[in-house]
């Protein structure tokens, strides 16, 4: 497995970032934040404090007021559209509390999808679906539609997609926030798991206690900026 | 690699998947692009092949003259023109002919034509063949005044063979002549009969006039000076023709229909489109979460664009090659079974072949590409235009917050239309006249999400008693947009039949006035083929027992204009003060001394002939000055009639022969009795040829015969509503079953099944209201433009609007249950679907 940032630079980076909603409220101002290869950091905080935009931010879906993010040492201010929609092309991946994985495709080719996006060619994009499908527990099943697996199952398939194609950075917004304790609980090791062994920079924006709790980083969002501690 | 490039299968994957997951849904999008193709494309087919064989039929009939005189009316010129073109500059040769409208034998709309044979080699050597009968030396029965050739359809239909002897009845004479030969280069279906010059001029009592000089122009000569020369020599009631007149000539007696059977065609592709839109924009809104995926996921927003109008090109595609194909079977079964004017009854004489053009094809499967592209458009640009971060969420109101909805689009749409209306027809067509339907049409659907609004406003504020009521009105005024989605295709296409059928409605119902104007009498004769009373035969008909009062009249033909087809002339006994006849308008007594006549109102349209217009007929070797004193309503003689009084008519023509008569019979004796006796006291050879009908089995006739012309009209309708009414059940399927969701949050908040249903019906039925209010009021609005500008300006008629209230409420009623029934149906089957599930999955 490659890794990334082998240097040691940080894989995402956010420079005095502020961001205010329509009506003038200010999100959060003057934000920073370094995230390392091999680095998992938790974002907590109260509902409507701006989590999700946070990593809508830094995805390149939505801009800010002021700041920079760099992502895997691209500078996002300064890329258009088109080159934003190709930096989360190459080199994130996504994990959402809907799983938001399609219903007519196969499990194979939902993971498949971002590399075949990226124009690999359909037989080495399957093969990796199938590796990544094998890893997160679901191997043998990449014919499978959608509409047979079970919430825990369709997240492990996002978890799959999310890392298809190696990318230097996961995003996940409350990866387990619709699953059952006992299946976000295996989720979760799953997806930890998965995302160490990629060597990927992963920001998580979670309520969850036990998600907070495996990361390196526990940063708690408010209106001042990140505040935080490193994991015990 | 360009983004494009890089994500076609990813975009390959999505397609299918989609249309493994929905076929019906695409299959319907195809059929609808592929019915107005094949409609549109089988009516082009059907007119291209008429008015080729038209074209070649007349060819063969003018023969191979440079230049044609014809006389502008069937008492032909003086011969003395002939002497005259021979002698103009640059002339080559001249064959005299004339020609009469004649029955022979058995067979009736035969064209006699005499010539010269001498002459005719020279010019029109089709007209001439070889006589059959072997032995018989070439040119030995050529100047035999008992010999007649005849073309193969006249033979076979009068009944000889060659060598008998056949009847021939023409300017209401009758001779025997006998056949000896074929006109083997007469072209299909087309009945001509050839005889010598001198035989046709003494024997139909024509001598000293002629109908026509066939020219043939000396090598190098200019045609427009030859023609200009002869103009200068030629009597006024002789004018000249060529080519490109007479095709121009045939093309005006029908383009019109043509025309407007092309345009219902063409109507039938856009509600296509229409439905190609309606069905796109559903799937889109649907796919909304899908689209904003992929846009996290890193596709670009022009290929999802792309991927967007690719599936609507794919849909265009498949739809025109299928019109293509099923549009060929139709013209071929419509030409077969109908002819090639659709029942119009314009064109005469054999069935024509079909003929493929490839370049019109290539036109119209274009023409249904771009439907269906143009109808996948706006859903790709509100699919590239998807925010993913707000569609990911999956709280978010799938379908556009329910804000102000402007309405200026639609306005400025229908202000465009309301303006096309004024502008002119451009050559007969009423090019702008339909363009304001197309404008109003898009106008109208513009407007229906405000309309949709508007008129489901007062609802949603009123407590409706029930939960479920209220569920279908909060959400049909909340999303309007969608609601209008589903109501474009329905609206479209019951607009546009409303249109046609008050059209047809007022057009059928002012026909039906009109005949009852025009037939005051109780009995009337008509003589077919050539036939007519002379002086005699009319005393013997007026002294008949049991006839209280007799009117001839006799109708023929005056040309007015060598690119317009003849008009008729009527003459009849019109009196001095103001006639009987169904006048439009005011009435113009004449000035002493000039001759009053009275246009129809297609005439007074196409030749400016209008009340009070002084204008110089070419009636007579020098013309005469007729004053037009009013306008009458007219649907018989769509090329324009002038009537004018009997006697002024036999003044200037000195013809005494009649061709009709109005007969009033004594009280007390039965019709049928006096048409038998009168018919006993024809003349023999005529009394076959000849129509005796009491008013009201012309009526039926007449009505029979409108009718059978709007057969096409009514079969495209029913198609048109057909696709529409699929149209409604597809997108009431598409919906409802993206709507799984709120069916199972539904029942989960204690909505029983039956509730749910209940509130999909009313919905149904809300919008299937909406939309019928919308499509009449469209309708209607188009239909006076069918009525005041499409039909003035194509067909030259004036018609009173007459509204099918029945048909309109059958119309109401029966979208509101199909809506109704079709949002049941679809949604029994999302609610078949497990309502857990239905809550937990995402799309």
């Amino acid at each position: 497995m490659p890794t990334h940032g082998s240097d040691n630079s940080p894989i995402l980076r956010l420079e005095r970032l502020t961001k205010s909603v329509s009506g003038g409220r200010t999100l959060f101002a003057n934000l920073d934040l370094s995230v390392r290869a091999g680095e998992l950091v938790a974002v907590t905080g109260e509902s409507g404090v701006g989590k999700s935009t946070l990593l809508n931010l830094i995805a390149g879906l939505d801009r800010s007021d002021s700041g920079e993010t760099w992502v895997d040492g691209l500078a996002l201010s300064v890329l258009d559209d088109d080159a934003r929609t190709n930096l989360r092309r190459d080199r994130i991946g996504f994990v959402f509390q809907a799983f938001h994985i399609l219903p007519h495709l196969t499990l194979a080719r939902n993971v498949a999808l971002p590399l075949a996006l990226q124009g690999v060619p359909a037989k080495a994009a399957l093969a990796r679906a199938n590796e990544m499908l094998e890893a997160v527990d679901l191997g043998g099943r990449g014919d499978e539609p959608p509409s047979n697996l079970s919430g825990g199952e369709l997240q492990r398939v996002a978890i799959a997609r999310a890392l298809a194609h190696r990318p230097a950075l996961i995003l996940a917004d409350e990866p387990t926030g619709n699953l059952d304790p006992e299946t976000a609980a295996r989720v979760l090791d799953i997806f930890l798991c998965q995302v160490r062994q990629a060597g990927a920079a992963a920001v998580v924006v979670t309520h969850s206690e036990s998600v907070a709790a495996a990361a390196d980083r526990r940063l708690t969002l408010t209106a001042e900026g990140l505040h935080g501690r490193h994991a015990p | 690699m360009r983004p494009e490039a890089a994500g076609g299968l990813a975009a390959r994957w999505m397609l299918l998947g989609e249309w493994r997951a929905h076929p019906a849904r695409v299959a319907t999008a195809v059929m609808a692009i592929a019915v107005g193709v094949a409609l549109a494309f089988a009516v082009h087919l059907i007119n291209a092949s008429a008015l080729n064989e038209f074209s070649k039929a007349l060819r063969t009939v003018n023969g191979d003259a440079d230049l044609q005189v014809r006389s502008a009316s069937p008492q032909g010129f003086a011969e003395s023109a002939y002497p005259a073109a021979a002698g103009v500059e640059g002339i080559a040769a001249v064959s005299p002919g004339v020609e009469f409208a004649a029955s022979v034998g058995a067979a009736t709309g035969v064209t006699l034509i005499g010539l010269d044979p001498l002459r005719a080699a020279l010019v029109t050597p089709a007209l001439l063949s070889a006589p059959t009968g072997g032995q018989a030396a070439p040119g030995a029965e050529v100047f035999d005044p008992d010999a007649v050739r005849l073309s193969p359809a006249a033979l076979a239909d009068a009944g000889v063979q060659i060598g008998g002897d056949v009847v021939i009845t023409a300017a209401g004479i009758t001779r025997v002549f006998r056949v000896v030969g074929v006109l083997s280069a007469a072209p299909e279906g087309r009945k001509l009969a050839v005889i010598d010059i001198a035989a046709a001029q003494w024997r139909f009592g024509q001598l000293g006039r002629l109908q026509r000089l066939d020219l043939k122009l000396a090598p190098g000569a200019d045609a427009d000076r030859v023609s200009e020369a002869l103009r200068r020599v030629l009597p006024v009631d002789a004018a000249i023709s060529n080519r490109q007149t007479a095709g121009r000539r045939s093309d005006s007696l029908s383009r019109a229909y043509r025309v407007n059977l092309q345009m219902l065609g063409l109507v039938a592709l856009l509600t296509g489109g229409f439905l190609v839109f309606s069905a796109q924009s559903l799937s889109v809104a649907r796919r909304r979460p899908q689209f904003a995926l992929l846009r996290v996921l890193g596709t670009p927003r022009r290929a999802l664009m792309a991927q967007v109008l690719a599936e609507g090109a794919i849909v265009g595609v498949f739809g025109a090659g299928a019109g293509l194909a099923v549009g060929f079977g139709i013209a071929a079964t419509a030409l077969r079974l109908l002819g090639g004017d659709l029942g119009g009854g314009y064109f005469q004489g054999g069935r024509p072949q079909l003929v493929f053009a490839p370049v019109a094809a290539a036109v119209f499967f274009g023409l249904g590409l771009a439907a269906a592209i143009l109808g996948a458009l706006l859903p790709a640009r509100a699919a590239a235009r998807a925010e993913p971060a707000v569609a990911l969420k999956g709280a978010g109101e799938v379908w556009g917050a329910p804000g102000r909805i402007s309405a200026w689009t639609a306005t400025a749409l229908l202000c465009a239309g309301a303006l096309a209306t004024t502008a002119p027809a451009i050559g007969g067509v009423s090019v702008f006249g339909y363009l304001a339907i197309a404008l109003l049409l898009a106008g109208g659907v513009t407007a229906m999400p405000w309309l949709a609004r508007l008129m489901l406003t007062p609802l949603s504020r009123r407590d409706l008693g029930s939960a479920w009521a209220m569920l279908a009105a909060q959400r049909l005024w909340g999303a309007p947009g969608q609601g209008a989605l589903a109501l474009c295709g329905i609206v479209a296409s019951t607009s546009l039949m409303i249109a046609m059928a008050v059209m047809v409605t007022s057009f059928r119902s002012s026909v039906t006035e009109w005949l009852g104007q025009i037939l005051p009498a109780d009995l009337y004769v008509r003589m077919d083929g050539g036939g007519g009373l002379d002086p005699q035969a009319q005393t013997r008909l007026a002294t008949v027992p049991g006839v209280a009062h007799i009117a001839f009249r006799r109708t023929t033909s005056l040309s007015l204009s060598p690119n317009l087809p003849p008009i008729a002339l009527i003459a009849e006994p019109l009196g001095k003060g103001r006639p009987t006849l169904p006048l439009i308008g005011r009435y113009a007594p004449p000035p002493a001394g000039v001759i009053s006549v009275w246009a129809s109102e297609p005439a007074a349209r196409i030749y400016g002939l209008n009340t009070g217009v002084r204008r110089r007929l070419p009636l007579g070797p020098r013309g005469t000055l007729v004053n037009v004193a009013g306008v009458w309503r007219d649907y018989a003689h769509q090329q324009g009639a002038i009537s004018i009084d009997i006697g002024d008519y036999e003044r200037l023509t000195g013809e005494h022969l009649r061709t009709e008569a109005a007969v009033t019979v004594t009280p007390g004796v039965a019709p049928a009795e006096v048409a038998r006796r009168l018919r006993a006291a024809l003349p023999p050879a005529s009394a076959q040829q000849t129509l005796i009908a009491e008013p009201r089995e012309i009526r039926a006739r007449a009505l029979s015969v409108f009718d059978r012309s709007f057969l096409v009209t009514y079969g495209l309708e029913a198609i048109a509503i057909l696709v529409g009414l699929t149209g409604v059940g597809a997108t009431f399927a598409a919906q409802t079953l993206a709507r799984a969701k709120e069916f199972g949050m539904l029942r989960h908040v204690g909505v029983r099944r039956g509730q749910v249903v209940a509130m999909l019906a009313a919905e149904g039925a809300l919008l299937g209201a909406v939309g019928a209010v919308a499509g009449i009021a469209l309708g209607l609005a188009m239909s006076q433009v069918l009525i005041h500008v499409v039909n003035p300006q194509s067909f030259n008629w004036t018609m009173r609007t007459q509204i099918p209230w029945v048909l309109l409420m059958g119309v109401t009623e029966s979208l509101v249950t199909t809506s109704a029934g079709a949002a049941v149906a679809a949604g029994w089957r999302a609610l078949s679907a497990d309502a857990i599930r239905a809550v937990r999955e995402d799309w």
